[in-house]
């Protein structure tokens, strides 16, 4: 495909993707509303301690003594503008708080995606191999069972198991901050304490993909092209690795770039178990400090990347199956 | 419908589901009898190991676990059956609407629709019950609303379908009024999907509200699953059972409603079955 018309289609998600985020913001203002006193107390943090004239000059600022509308497009303006308040429990304003701690989560959502992805399409594979067989039954029942599991009760038990019984990993944070590591010291550091966060936001997506991958291999396998296969005379090894398996991995890719949002989701319990220094975790600070403009801006920046995430998704697929043809 | 009964309760893992959620509903239905002591009250010594006087043993401050994970079924289950008939009736209306009507409003709809299903749900939820304060309500409101999005589409779908066939067709001509069409035509033979997706997402819904429990944001009166693992988790190291028993209970009651979801799936929709 030329890059001009990959370009062309790029910016039309881009501009597909504005209504999105204009609608995040809204629904933030929206929230805004919703919450008990009037916008300022909330901007400055409730019980955050700021002072009343900066309260004041808030609600001047916001025009909160005009109608609803002329507040609205006084919000929307400033998120726009990157502008999304200052959080005093802090101390800072809330858009360099939020990008410092952006890379972690981004870490530990890229490694999760990563086991996920992998893990569900060997065991997917496997089970469909082995399909009716005791190996494909006990696959499923894990799979059934990992998908019933909450995400921080998993997390709890690993850490009481790896880190508590055979004491083999850390329990929580990114890296050791006592033990100034540097270069790949460092990495090796930070990658053990990524074990376990890792596979506690991936246990459930693992079983996820795992059994659309068994499915969409069960679905190939009566396909015209996989009886052309074996007419030529391949062997069922071929057959299922060159073939049937990156057929069946497309449905696992697309399924894999919607769950972008959930997975976010499910970082911020992760990381608020094993204290990882992310998002999740400011999400779950400012809970406990009621800064719900902190709240709202890592809310705003979450939904920006969920949707950047998909954009970005959508382009790796157009360029992995060329019979998607761009209009 | 004989052939759907025998092909739902003949299959072993909706039986085994079946059962414990009959003994977990009776549990949180009889709350008050199987546990009259309240679940905040403090009755022993903390951290009395299980298999003593206390059957799981007690918590950090001598609060009985047995007595709150029994009083915690009910908060979980009632809250999730709630919030997942919430979301139901206002997925089923946005999707019938959609459907039915066509056009602008479809369009307008599914954008709505596919805009809740991108933004991230769970921080979503947490926001709503930040911002509403932490309550049996709020509770209900995040999980629902987050909830709707999947049940929409799937009665739009199902909507189209069915508004094409010969009888519905047959009730335009007759004169009929579209809400009497809706409700008396078309949404009838949505139920099956419907009912299937139902459950799944009341299971759903308990992990949602445990994970919020679990964060600080239940409900301050009502003794939750989730928030037991959560006060019990500065003292894991410890008292192992305060967090692993709460959580198994939660495992096995999804896992429950889980099983007999898809049997439900697969008896209702028997050609799927080899899938």
């Amino acid at each position: 495909m030329g890059s001009a018309r990959l370009l062309r289609y790029v910016v039309r998600r881009l501009l597909q993707a504005v209504p999105v985020v204009l609608g995040v913001v809204v629904l933030n203002f929206l929230l805004l509303q919703l919450a008990p006193g009037d916008a300022a107390t909330v901007l400055a943090g409730e019980a955050g301690g700021a002072p009343l004239e900066y309260i004041q000059q808030l609600r001047q600022r916001f025009g909160l003594d005009q109608p609803v509308l002329v507040q609205l497009v006084h919000y929307v303006k400033n998120i726009l503008t990157l502008d999304l308040g200052y959080s005093f429990r802090n101390a800072s304003p809330v858009l360099p708080l939020i990008l410092a701690r952006l890379w972690p989560t981004l870490l530990l959502m890229g490694m999760a995606l990563f086991i996920s992805v992998a893990g569900g399409v060997v065991l997917g594979l496997l089970a469909a191999v082995w399909v009716r067989s005791w190996k494909d039954h006990v696959i499923s029942v894990v799979a059934i069972i990992a998908y019933a599991m909450p995400l921080f009760w998993v997390g709890l038990m690993l850490i009481l198991l790896f880190s508590v019984k055979l004491d083999w990993l850390p329990t929580s944070g990114m890296e050791d901050a006592a033990a100034f590591y540097e270069g790949w010291e460092r990495v090796i550091d930070i990658a053990r304490h990524l074990i376990l966060p890792s596979i506690t936001l991936s246990l459930f997506y693992i079983a996820l993909y795992a059994r659309l991958m068994r499915a969409t291999m069960l679905d190939q396998r009566g396909l015209e092209y996989v009886t052309t296969a074996r007419a030529k005379g391949l062997t069922e090894e071929q057959i299922t690795l060159r073939h049937m398996l990156r057929n069946a991995l497309l449905p696992v890719v697309t399924v894999a770039g919607v769950q972008v949002g959930s997975l976010l989701g499910g970082s911020v319990v992760v990381e608020s178990v094993f204290a990882w220094p992310g998002l999740g975790q400011l999400a779950f600070q400012s809970l406990f400090a009621r800064d719900l403009n902190l709240l709202l801006g890592i809310f705003f920046i979450s939904s920006c990347l969920v949707v950047a995430v998909n954009i970005l998704v959508d382009v790796i697929y157009l360029l992995l199956d060329p019979r998607i043809r761009v209009g | 419908m004989q052939g759907f009964w025998r092909r739902f309760l003949r299959n072993p893992r909706v039986a085994l589901g079946l059962l414990w959620l009959a003994f977990i509903v009776a549990l949180a239905v009889g709350a008050q009898i199987f546990a009259p002591v309240s679940p905040f009250a403090i009755v022993a010594k903390p951290f009395e190991p299980p298999l003593g006087d206390f059957l799981f043993g007690t918590d950090s401050l001598g609060r009985d676990l047995m007595s709150g994970l029994i009083h915690g079924a009910r908060t979980s289950l009632l809250i999730a059956i709630i919030a997942t008939l919430a979301a139901v009736a206002f997925g089923t209306l946005v999707g019938a609407l959609a459907g039915f009507y066509g056009g602008f409003v479809d369009d307008a709809l599914m954008r709505i629709t596919e805009f809740f299903q991108t933004i991230p749900s769970f921080i979503f939820a947490i926001v709503l019950v930040a911002i509403l304060a932490p309550s049996g309500t709020s509770l209900v409101i995040a999980i629902a609303t987050v909830s709707w999005p999947p049940i929409a589409r799937v009665v739009r779908g199902e909507v189209l379908t069915i508004k094409s066939r010969e009888f519905v067709q047959a009730a335009i001509v007759a004169g009929q009024r579209d809400i009497a069409i809706l409700l008396g035509q078309v949404l009838p033979n949505t139920l099956s999907p419907l009912i299937v997706i139902g459950s799944l997402l009341v299971a759903n819904a308990i992990l949602i509200e445990s994970a919020l429990s679990f964060l600080g944001l239940g409900a301050p009166n009502l003794m939750s699953w989730g928030f037991q693992i959560g006060a019990g988790r500065p003292f894991l190291r410890d008292a192992w059972w305060l967090v692993t028993v709460p959580g198994v209970a939660i495992l096995l009651t999804v896992l429950s409603i889980n099983l007999v979801g898809e049997g439900l799936n697969d008896a209702l929709n028997p050609r799927l079955r080899d899938l």
